[in-house]
C-alpha cells in the first residue's frame, strides 16, 4: 500500500537551500577553530612555539598535544582497538596529521593563527610502500606502542588451508594474478566538521557533526573523555554525503570539544578539502594475489588469496571487531566452490589511517573485485567466454541457503536469472559480434562482466560488535490520537532518503499514508540506541526494527479494535489496512479510529493500559545477501589510451524494494563510483610520503561527461530472514561495478596480450599497457 | 571595504575584508546557507551562484568583486511561492539525494534553460560538467533538467 515510487519528503528543504548541514549551524558567541597539520610524512617534533599565535588579537586559544596530554586526551582509541593521536606529541606519522588547534573569533583569523605557530621538525625516513613495511631496518612508525618492534599489525586467515592447497596440487588448471586495489577516498562533497557547545552550568555537551553513527559517537565520547553519557548529546544534522567516510571520530571533533571546554564558548571547526582528502578515512589499499584452481572445462574448484593490507599510521579501520579484514573472506563470491582460503596481513605505513570506507560493505568491494578479476583471468587462460565461465559456476537457486567455504550463509538468490537478464538487456551476443568486427579493423572495444554477492546488514550480536557494542538497532513508534505517527530510529541518512523510505515501511504496516509518518533521526537525545548507517545496514537492520515496532503497534491496535467491536481479538483479521471481524470487512477499524479510541476512556481488557506506542530492538538473525550482474561496454582510443564507457547495464536484486525510485538512485550513484575508481580515482604518494591527490585538481572524480546513461534491470528474491524481505542496496553498485569496468578495459586490450591492469585505468596507464611498458602496480601513480 | 551587492533582488551593504570570498559573504554575512562550500579549487561547484545571470563558483570570487552587481542564489529561485521548474524537476525525477550539490546544480540548470530552452542530453551533461555530484551518478539530474525543459514548454503551450 505504501511501498512504491513516492517523491521524497526531504526534497522540499533541499531544493530551497534550506537543508541544515553542520556548517550551517550558528550559535551565539560561537568561535572558530582551525588545525595546523604536518608537512612531513614522518618526523620527530622538536618544539612547538605558539606564543605569536596566542598574541594575535582575535585568537582565543591555541591547543597542542601537550595541552591535551594534560587532560589525558592526546591519544584516543580507534575503532580497531588501536590508538590514534588527536594532536601529535612525539612524532608526526603522516602528511596532514593534526599538530595544533587554534581558536579565534572568526574562521579567517583562526587560519591566520596557524601561520604564526612555529613547529620545529626533525624529519625521519618514511614507510610509503606497504611491501617494504616489514623489511628489516624499516623505520618503526609506532614506537609509541609497547612491545611493537616493527610495522606489522595483524595476521588473519579464513577458510580451509589444507583442503584448498590439496585441490590446487591436483588441479588441471591454475591461474594466479597480482593486483592492487589502490587507495581511494570517498570524498563526500560536504567535508567533515563539528560544532561543540559545552555548557559549564549544566555540564551538558552538545556536538553537531555529520556522523553516520551518532549513538556510537556519544558512547565513545563518554568512554574517552570521561563525560557522563547522559550529559552528551550528538546531533547529526543533514549530511552532505558520507559513503563510509563519516563513521569514525576524527581528531578535529575532539579538538572542537576541548576548544569549547577551554574557552567556555561554542566552537565550530570545518576542515577544508585538502584536509578532508589527506586526513580522513581512505578506503581499500589492498595488495592482493589471487589464485584459482579449475578443471579444463572451466569448473572452478578452489580459490586462495594473499593480501597485504596498508592500514596507514594508525589502525583505524571501522568494522566488526572480530574481523580485522572486514568481510573480505566473502571472496569466494557467487560461485559453487569446494574450498577457499585467504591470509591477510595488515601493516602500518606513513599514510593517513582508515581503510574501511567508501561504500565497501566492510571490504566486500575488495573481495568482489578480486574474484571477478580472477574469473576473467581464468576465462582468458581457458579461452572460454567470461559469461560462460560464470554460468558454469554460479550457485543455483536450489542451493540456498548456501554455506560458503569461508562460513557465510547466503540467504537467497537466483543468480543465473540475473546474469541472463543482464546479457539480454545488453544484447551480449551482438556486442561480441560487433567487437569481433572492430578487432578486425584494429579498433579497441571491450565488454566486461561482474557478478557480485554482497553481505550487508551487520549484524547478529553474537558475531558482530564494534568495540564491544553489539550491532542491534532500536526503534520507537508513537501513534498520536489522530492516527499520525512519529518513528524514531538510530540510523542516520546521508542522502539515502530514510525520512521517506522508513515512513513508507510504517505506512505499509499500519495502513496509513506515508505522509502521516514523521521520521526522527540523527539526534541521540531523541532516538533509541543503534549503531548507525554504513555497510548498507539501514534497511536490513533499522528497517527491520521499523517493521517490527509497527507490527507491535498493530498488535496493540488489535486489542483496542476488539474492544471497539465488542469482539474477541482472536476473531479479528488485518485486511486492507484495517482490523475487522473475520469475513466482515464492513466492521473494519482504521488505525486513526483505533488510535483515537486507544487514547479515550474506552474500556479495555484487564492489563491493557491504552495508547498504541511501542519500542523494539532488532538483532538480525543473519546478514542479507543482495546480488547483481553488471555488464560494461567500453571503447578505448589506442592513440591516447582514453577509455570511454559507452554502456553500463546493471541488474540488481536487493529483495523487496520499498521505494524503487530511491533504490535506482542509490544504484546510479554506486555505478558512477565504479567508473571513477576504475578509471580516475587514486590517492598516490611520492616516496617521501607527499600526498599527490590532495585536492580535486589531482584527485579526479567522475562528472556527467564520464558517466553513461545507466541501464537498470531488476530481479526480486526476498530475504527469508528480513521481516519485509528487503536486503539493502546502498553499496551494491559501488561493490559490483569496478570489476565490470576493469574487465571491459582488459577485454578491449586483449589484442595486446593483456590479462590484467591495475586501477585507475587513466589514459596514461592504458597507453603504457598498449605500448608494452610494464604496468606499475606499486604506487598507482596516474 | 564597503560593498553593495544585490542578492535575489535585495540590495545589501556591508563592510567586508578585501579577502572575503563571495561564498562566505553569502553564508556568513547574509545567512544564505543554501550556497554550500566544497573544495577551494573551483572543481566541485557546490558553491555555484549566478553573478549577473552567469553561473560562477563563489569560492573563487571575492565578495568585493560582486560590488554593484546582482547575485542569484538558490533562495532566489522560488518566486511568489511558486517553485522554479528546475526545482520541481529535481523532485519529480529524484535529481538529488544528500542535497549538497543541489543548489549549484539548480542555478546552472536555470542558466542553461534560459539560454537553451530545449537542450539535448549531451548539452545538459556538458552544462553541468563543471559540477560534481557524489550521490546520483548524474542520470537523474539530467532527467530532472530535461523534465524542467518539457514542463516549461507545456506551460508556454497552455498560455
Amino acid at each position: 500500500m505504501s511501498y512504491g515510487r513516492m517523491h521524497r519528503k526531504e526534497d522540499a528543504r533541499f531544493i530551497r537551500g534550506r537543508g541544515n548541514y553542520t556548517d550551517d549551524v550558528r550559535l551565539p558567541g560561537m568561535l572558530y577553530g582551525a588545525i595546523l597539520r604536518s608537512p612531513h610524512a614522518h618526523a620527530r617534533i622538536v618544539s612547538i612555539d605558539t606564543s605569536a599565535a596566542e598574541a594575535h588579537p582575535k585568537v582565543k586559544a591555541v591547543i597542542t598535544g601537550q595541552t591535551l596530554a594534560g587532560l589525558g586526551l592526546a591519544w584516543m582509541p580507534t575503532l580497531s582497538q588501536d590508538t590514534q593521536a588527536v594532536l601529535a606529541t612525539d612524532k608526526v606519522r603522516f602528511q596532514g596529521q593534526e599538530v595544533a588547534f587554534a581558536v579565534a573569533e572568526d574562521p579567517y583569523s583562526a587560519r591566520d593563527a596557524l601561520e604564526l605557530i612555529d613547529v620545529e621538525y626533525d624529519p625521519l625516513d618514511a614507510v610509503i610502500d606497504a611491501r617494504k613495511a616489514m623489511d628489516p631496518g624499516a623505520p618503526v612508525i609506532r614506537d609509541d606502542l609497547e612491545g611493537r618492534a616493527g610495522n606489522h599489525i595483524f595476521d588473519w586467515e579464513a577458510g580451509d588451508r589444507a583442503r584448498t592447497d590439496a585441490i590446487f596440487e591436483q588441479a588441471e588448471v591454475t591461474v594466479a594474478q597480482d593486483m592492487l586495489y589502490p587507495r581511494v577516498h570517498p570524498a563526500p562533497l560536504e567535508t567533515c566538521g563539528a560544532v561543540a557547545d559545552f555548557d559549564k552550568v549544566t555540564g551538558k555537551l552538545t556536538v553537531w557533526c555529520p556522523t553516520q553513527a551518532p549513538h556510537a559517537h556519544r558512547t565513545l565520547y563518554a568512554m574517552v573523555a570521561g563525560l557522563p553519557e547522559h550529559k552528551i548529546r550528538v546531533i547529526s544534522p543533514d549530511i552532505g554525503g558520507g559513503f563510509g567516510g563519516k563513521v569514525g571520530i576524527y581528531p578535529g571533533y575532539v579538538c572542537a570539544i576541548v576548544g569549547s571546554i577551554v574557552t567556555g564558548r561554542p566552537v565550530k571547526w570545518m576542515e577544508d578539502r585538502s584536509e578532508n582528502l589527506m586526513s580522513t578515512a581512505f578506503a581499500r589499499d589492498y595488495h592482493m594475489r589471487g589464485e584459482i584452481a579449475a578443471t579444463r572445462d572451466g569448473k572452478i574448484q578452489a580459490i586462495r588469496v594473499k593480501v597485504l593490507a596498508d592500514h596507514g599510521a594508525f589502525n583505524g579501520t571501522a568494522q566488526p571487531t572480530k574481523f580485522p579484514a572486514g568481510f573480505f573472506h566473502v571472496f569466494s563470491g557467487s560461485y559453487d566452490l569446494e574450498a577457499a582460503h585467504c591470509e591477510v596481513t595488515g601493516v602500518y605505513t606513513n599514510k593517513a589511517p582508515g581503510g574501511v570506507a567508501y561504500a565497501c560493505s566492510f571490504r566486500v568491494t575488495e573481495a568482489v573485485y578480486l574474484v571477478e578479476r580472477m574469473v576473467d583471468v581464468l576465462a582468458a587462460e581457458l579461452n572460454i567466454d567470461p559469461a560462460e565461465v560464470r554460468m558454469r559456476n554460479l550457485l543455483k537457486p536450489e542451493q540456498f541457503p548456501y554455506l560458503s567455504p569461508t562460513g557465510w550463509e547466503y540467504d537467497s538468490g537466483d543468480y543465473p536469472k540475473a546474469l541472463r537478464l543482464a546479457m539480454d538487456m545488453a544484447g551480449y551476443d551482438k556486442l561480441r559480434a560487433e567487437q569481433a568486427d572492430k578487432r578486425a579493423r584494429g579498433e579497441l572495444m571491450g565488454i566486461g562482466i561482474s557478478f557480485f554477492t554482497e553481505a550487508v546488514g551487520a549484524g547478529p550480536r553474537k558475531h558482530m560488535d564494534i568495540l564491544g557494542l553489539g550491532m542491534a538497532d532500536g526503534a520507537e513508534l508513537r501513534v498520536h490520537p489522530t492516527g499520525k505517527a512519529v518513528l524514531r530510529v538510530s540510523c542516520q541518512t546521508q542522502g539515502q532518503g530514510h525520512e521517506t523510505t522508513f515512513a513508507q515501511i510504517v505506512g505499509q504496516e499500519l495502513g496509513i499514508p506515508a505522509d502521516d509518518v514523521e521520521v526522527v533521526h540523527g539526534d541521540t537525545d531523541q532516538t533509541p540506541f543503534g549503531l548507525g548507517t554504513y555497510g548498507s545496514r539501514s534497511t536490513p537492520v533499522s528497517g527491520a526494527a521499523t517493521a517490527i515496532v509497527a507490527r507491535k503497534v498493530r498488535d496493540r491496535a488489535k486489542i483496542v479494535a476488539a474492544a471497539m467491536l465488542e469482539a474477541s481479538p482472536d476473531d479479528l483479521e488485518w485486511a486492507d489496512g484495517k482490523w475487522s471481524v473475520v469475513g466482515d470487512p464492513s466492521t473494519g477499524k482504521s488505525m486513526a479510529e483505533i488510535a483515537l479510541a486507544a487514547h479515550s476512556n474506552l474500556e479495555l481488557p484487564e492489563g491493557v493500559e491504552g495508547h498504541l506506542d511501542a519500542v523494539t530492538v532488532y538483532n538480525p538473525p543473519n546478514l542479507t545477501y543482495p546480488f547483481g550482474a553488471y555488464i560494461c561496454v567500453v571503447d578505448v582510443d589506442p592513440g591516447t589510451g582514453q577509455v570511454k564507457v559507452r554502456r553500463f547495464v546493471a541488474v540488481d536484486d536487493c529483495g523487496v524494494r520499498i521505494n524503487p525510485m530511491i533504490v535506482e538512485g542509490q544504484i546510479h550513484g554506486g555505478l558512477a563510483d565504479g567508473v571513477g575508481m576504475a578509471l580516475m580515482q587514486v590517492m598516490a604518494f611520492d616516496e617521501d610520503g607527499n600526498h599527490l591527490g590532495a585536492s580535486f585538481m589531482d584527485y579526479l572524480l567522475p562528472t556527467a561527461i564520464e558517466c553513461p546513461a545507466w541501464e537498470l534491470g531488476e530481479t526480486v528474491t526476498p530475504s527469508p530472514t528480513h521481516p519485509i524481505g528487503a536486503k539493502g542496496v546502498g553499496e551494491s553498485a559501488t561493490v559490483g561495478s569496478p570489476a565490470a569496468v576493469v574487465n571491459a578495459v582488459v577485454d578491449a586490450l586483449r589484442p595486446y596480450g593483456v590479462r590484467h591492469a591495475d586501477m585507475p585505468l587513466t589514459p596514461a596507464n592504458v597507453w603504457r599497457v598498449i605500448n608494452g611498458d610494464p604496468f606499475r602496480t606499486d604506487l598507482a601513480i596516474p | 571595504m564597503r560593498i553593495t551587492v544585490t542578492v535575489n533582488g535585495q540590495p545589501y551593504t556591508r563592510e567586508v575584508e578585501p579577502r572575503l570570498l563571495l561564498v562566505h559573504f553569502l553564508r556568513d554575512e547574509l545567512g544564505l546557507t543554501g550556497t554550500h562550500w566544497g573544495c577551494d579549487t573551483s572543481n566541485c561547484g557546490v558553491c555555484t551562484v549566478q553573478l549577473d545571470g552567469v553561473p560562477v563558483k563563489s569560492c573563487t570570487v571575492l565578495a568585493v568583486m560582486a560590488d554593484g552587481r546582482e547575485v542569484t542564489t538558490v533562495e532566489g529561485l522560488e518566486r511568489d511561492g511558486e517553485l522554479d521548474a528546475v526545482q520541481k524537476g529535481f523532485v519529480e525525477c529524484h535529481g538529488l539525494q544528500c542535497g549538497f550539490c543541489t543548489p549549484g546544480m539548480l542555478l546552472t540548470a536555470r542558466w542553461l534553460l534560459d539560454r537553451n530552452p530545449d537542450p539535448d542530453e549531451g548539452q545538459i551533461r556538458e552544462a553541468i560538467s563543471g559540477q560534481l555530484c557524489r550521490c546520483t551518478g548524474y542520470e537523474n539530474i539530467v532527467r530532472s533538467i530535461r523534465w524542467a525543459a518539457d514542463a516549461s514548454h507545456s506551460q508556454e503551450a497552455r498560455q
